[in-house]
């Protein structure tokens, strides 16, 4: 055994890349409560200070406060940055220095130069030339190849947020694999994978040895970053402190060369613990130090920044970079996988103060022990901060090491990723169903020429049925833009070094998405249950719809038209996969416009259930607003009903409470006061239980 | 003013129902399924749900309805149950009974918010049937003075301490509430006063003491009603908390001299 790896318990994980094997032998279940957890030090408190400081100017600046023009961005293209040398237990930055935004073109050089431009910097004219007339850029490729009508879907927004002309995302490199086994073993690995690939060249086996290659070179240039930062990270990782700063230089290398729409971790916590266990015990490194390692990496967690447009940060709502890492969980062998260092990155929204990046995400289950339920509950109440997840939901399809890409996307780490799909606008496809293919905002004929509905009255059959051509129509057109997507992805701005950190073999989730659900249950329960009236234009297109009388509504726990919403979810993604998909790509799809709504209803007209032209949907698989009205558990168990397994790509549902109306925060009952009392009853017994799902 | 008539439930199994909280977190222990009774007699000048007076609003619902609907998401209510509020549930005691009743047969804990005005001890029996499933009781006292009860909330104070009597009897455990309003309820006798009547309780299960709160004005002027304290501010959260204190302090006085 390697000296590295030095009392672990041995196992296939040091035979083959094998990250799950390594931590199911070697990880410690922790039980108790957070009384071990220690404070941030000295050096924390001024490091933070500082980053403050900067985050003061950024703002004043206007929200950016550097940015590169000049140096595209690569693994090695920038020297060492630091806060402050001397006092960072974990290093490493985007480009020289922190919040300086880096140059990342190769998903589009349009993009690139708005984005510096929206934000008064110029892009070197050299570096515009090259991007223009010598190196093609996804952005272009994809342009290329699309059809007309899918341009006319994308300008219309009936497809929207489409990743072509921005870097996709949703990929999670393997960063643990850089801790445990060093850069030089996982080059090994891949060189075998290229020296075993098939030997009749055709396309996809000319691919996979190009991708092979790019992935080594990566690789090499992994190791490079360590150097610039002083360190050897070809050999595996002897302590928790490099462990963590070898998995970061892993993580850094992916956010230097892609500027995903979303930029995940993984699943860490509970990895990295294995380590501190075992410098614990060696009396290595204290509570304190540990303690001091993760809030540093978590402190580099928050700073990582992206170059973007101001309509790109218009559509996310701010500036996110979904940095998620998952927490906790269940094993499948039935050991829940909580450890300290679960409590120790929760631990950092205290030490740190609260933020919402890292995304820290905790993959609940009602298994999860009781100490760790109650932290959570606490850390939640104190930073509203922490993302919660179904595990026993997931579990299921994933195993246990799959971790959220982005919020909801699910993915067995290094054996799984994903071509990230934005999301069709079904609210929008409803209205094309009703008008004949033309769409009500630019009376453009955007959709196929189908029969409109011509009566005034609309009837449920009538409008199911062409609604159902519609979204099959729709599919189609969505699922064969995204194919020219990810073809142009892989093709000009392939994520080498993520996917280096990944098997040979994997599963790529083809995903897909769904914006305006609770528009369009709500629309049809009006058409099925009350009676909708058009309102139509001088040339007969409908723009309004009056609805006469009372209708079903979805958010509260009603089977009529909860119904109606799960057959949307089931029908559409029925379409889905009657189409072919890149790759090999399983289709999924997903409800969680979380933040998009907003734009996705501006762009939408009025729709039959009374929603006015412009008015935001509802985010994700949300109910429509105010139209909930018998509380937060039937409006739960209407987006519960939703068939998860359609839309294993995730279901969100946004649920903001004031604090009130989650119970009393001072105790009424008389446990605390000793009184000549019977014995209190069962019946009596404070709610002091988390088990609730 | 004129007591309302009893809503006749004898022949119709339906109750009338103003409204259903799936999520209720502060009507009794656990998470909790909520009912809202059509109907109440009182006119506390402090109401905030002023739109569960009338008592032929609302809708009429049976107690199977009621119960599907719990029981379709009863994994959430495991340490909570259902809670009967409203409105004042007792004007519709017999559905109130036949719920509760339906409710104990299924395991449900059952917890009833009242303020108890519409007991008569006439009416023992029935009650007794009532008493016989409900876990818990929340117990309104409004006013522990009879003076002051009586133009806080236009009924007599007297029904009230009855039924308070009957609930130690059948030996219901009882969580008593307290709104405190500044300037009405808010005085040291007062509160005292409730602590001497509370105080020898053996069923006495817990204290609750509320801040007046003016969450329900938006409500009389939709309704077109004129509300009665107008201007009146909020109470601090740390008032409550005192008030607490002093009716405690009374509780503690009173047992120590029974035991004596």
């Amino acid at each position: 055994m390697r000296e590295e790896w030095a009392s672990f318990k041995e196992g296939i994980w040091e035979k083959e890349i094998n990250v799950r094997d390594f931590i199911q032998k070697n990880y410690t279940p922790y039980d108790g409560d957070d009384s071990f957890l220690a404070g941030p030090t000295e050096r924390t408190k001024e490091l933070w200070a500082q980053v403050m400081e900067l985050s003061r100017q950024e703002r004043e600046k206007g929200g950016v406060l550097d940015m590169d023009t000049k140096i595209i961005s690569t693994i090695t293209s920038h020297g060492p940055g630091y806060l402050d040398k001397d006092k960072e237990t974990i290093v490493g930055f985007q480009t020289d220095k922190p919040f300086k935004r880096s140059l990342q073109p190769y998903g589009g050089i349009r993009m690139a130069i708005k984005a510096c431009e929206d934000n008064g910097y110029h892009v070197d004219p050299q570096v515009v030339e090259f991007f223009t007339k010598h190196r093609k850029t996804h952005n272009d490729g994809v342009f290329d190849a699309y059809t007309p009508e899918m341009r006319a879907c994308r300008s219309s927004h009936i497809i929207t947020g489409l990743p072509d002309a921005y870097g996709r995302g949703r990929i999670i490199g393997d960063y643990r694999r850089v801790a445990l086994y060093g850069v030089d073993r996982l080059i090994e690995d891949k060189q075998h994978q290229k020296d075993t690939t098939r030997t009749i060249m055709y396309s996809d086996v000319t691919r996979e040895r190009e991708e092979l290659s790019e992935q080594i070179k990566a690789l090499k240039e992994l190791k490079e970053l360590g150097q610039i930062y002083g360190y050897d990270i070809s050999r595996p990782a002897k302590n928790v402190q490099e462990a963590i700063q070898w998995l970061y230089f892993g993580y850094l290398a992916a956010i230097k060369e892609q500027n995903g729409a979303a930029m995940s971790l993984g699943r860490t916590s509970t990895f990295i613990d294995i380590y501190a266990e075992r410098d614990l015990q060696n009396g290595t490194f204290t509570e304190e130090q540990i303690q001091e390692f993760v809030d540093h990496f978590i402190m580099k967690l928050r700073l990582v920044k992206f170059a973007r447009t101001p309509e790109y940060n218009a559509l996310f709502s701010g500036d996110p970079t979904w940095v998620t890492e998952s927490i906790g969980g269940m094993g499948i062998d039935g050991r829940h996988m909580v450890t300290k260092m679960s409590y120790r990155y929760l631990h950092t929204l205290s030490n740190l103060g609260t933020a919402p990046e890292p995304n820290l995400t905790v993959l609940w289950s009602t298994r999860l022990p009781q100490n760790f339920k109650r932290f959570c509950a606490k850390t939640s109440i104190e930073s509203s901060s922490i993302q919660y997840e179904n595990d026993d939901l997931m579990r299921v399809t994933h195993g246990d090491d799959y971790a959220i890409a982005c919020c909801v996307s699910s993915m067995r780490v290094g054996k799984e990723m994903q071509f990230f799909g934005a999301r069709a606008n079904l609210a929008k496809c409803l209205l094309y169903a009703i008008n004949g293919g033309v769409d009500e905002v630019s009376k453009k004929q955007v959709g196929p020429k189908y029969r409109p509905v011509t009566s005034e009255y609309l009837d449920y059959d009538e409008v199911m049925d062409k609604f159902h051509d519609m979204m099959k129509w729709l599919a189609g057109v969505y699922v064969n833009a995204l194919n020219i997507i990810h073809y142009m992805h892989d093709k000009y701005c392939y994520e080498r070094l993520q996917m280096a950190l990944h098997d040979k073999k994997i599963t790529r989730w083809f995903a897909t998405g769904i914006a305006g659900l609770s528009v369009v249950a709500d629309s049809l329960s009006a058409i099925k249950y009350a009676k909708v009236k058009t309102v139509r234009d001088e040339n007969g297109i409908v723009v309004d719809y009056e609805v006469e009388g009372d209708f079903p509504k979805y958010g509260n726990d009603d089977d009529r038209v909860d119904e109606i919403a799960y057959d949307i979810v089931h029908d559409f993604m029925a379409y889905v996969k009657g189409n072919h998909t890149y790759r090999g790509g399983v289709p999924t799809t997903s409800i969680l416009t979380i933040t998009s709504n907003v734009v996705y209803g501006k762009n939408t007209g009025s729709t039959p259930d009374g929603r006015k032209g412009g008015q935001p949907f509802a985010p994700g698989a949300n109910p429509m607003h105010h139209r909930d009205c018998h509380g937060a558990v039937a409006s739960l168990a209407s987006v519960s009903k939703l068939p998860f397994r359609d839309a294993q790509d995730g279901i969100s549902n946004t649920f903001s409470i004031i604090p009130g109306a989650l119970g009393k925060d001072d105790a009424i009952l008389f446990d605390d006061i000793s009184f000549e009392l019977e014995p209190d009853c069962a019946c009596c017994e404070p709610n002091a239980s988390l088990d609730e799902e | 003013m004129k007591l309302s008539p009893e809503h006749s439930m004898k022949e119709c199994k339906t109750g009338r129902i103003h409204s259903l909280e799936s999520f209720g977190t502060v009507d009794g222990p656990g998470i909790r399924f909520v009912v809202f009774f059509q109907g109440c007699p009182m006119r506390c000048q402090y109401c905030h749900n002023p739109d569960t007076w009338e008592v032929h609003a609302g809708t009429e619902m049976t107690v199977r309805e009621i119960l599907d609907m719990y029981d379709k998401n009863r994994h959430f209510y495991k340490n909570g149950g259902i809670t009967a509020t409203g409105g004042e549930p007792l004007l519709q005691m017999d559905f109130l009974t036949e719920l509760f009743t339906e409710a104990k047969k299924e395991g449900i804990h059952t917890c009833l918010d009242t303020s108890g005005i519409m007991y008569r001890q006439e009416r023992q029996e029935e009650y007794g049937r009532l008493f016989a499933v409900t876990d818990l009781v929340l117990l309104d006292i409004k006013h522990s003075d009879p003076r002051g009860h009586l133009s806080l909330t236009s009924q007599k104070q007297d029904h009230i301490l009855e039924f308070l009597h009957a609930l130690e009897l059948a030996n219901v455990p009882v969580v008593i509430r307290h709104v405190v309003v500044p300037g009405i309820t808010d005085k040291e006798e007062e509160l005292r006063g409730l602590g001497r009547i509370i105080g020898t309780l053996r069923n006495l299960k817990g204290l609750e003491v509320l801040p007046y709160h003016t969450m329900g004005v938006s409500k009389y002027e939709s309704l077109g009603i004129e509300y009665p304290l107008k201007g009146l501010e909020s109470m601090d959260k740390q008032d409550a908390k005192k008030a607490r204190e002093i009716i405690l302090n009374e509780i503690r006085r009173v047992r120590r001299g029974r035991k004596e």
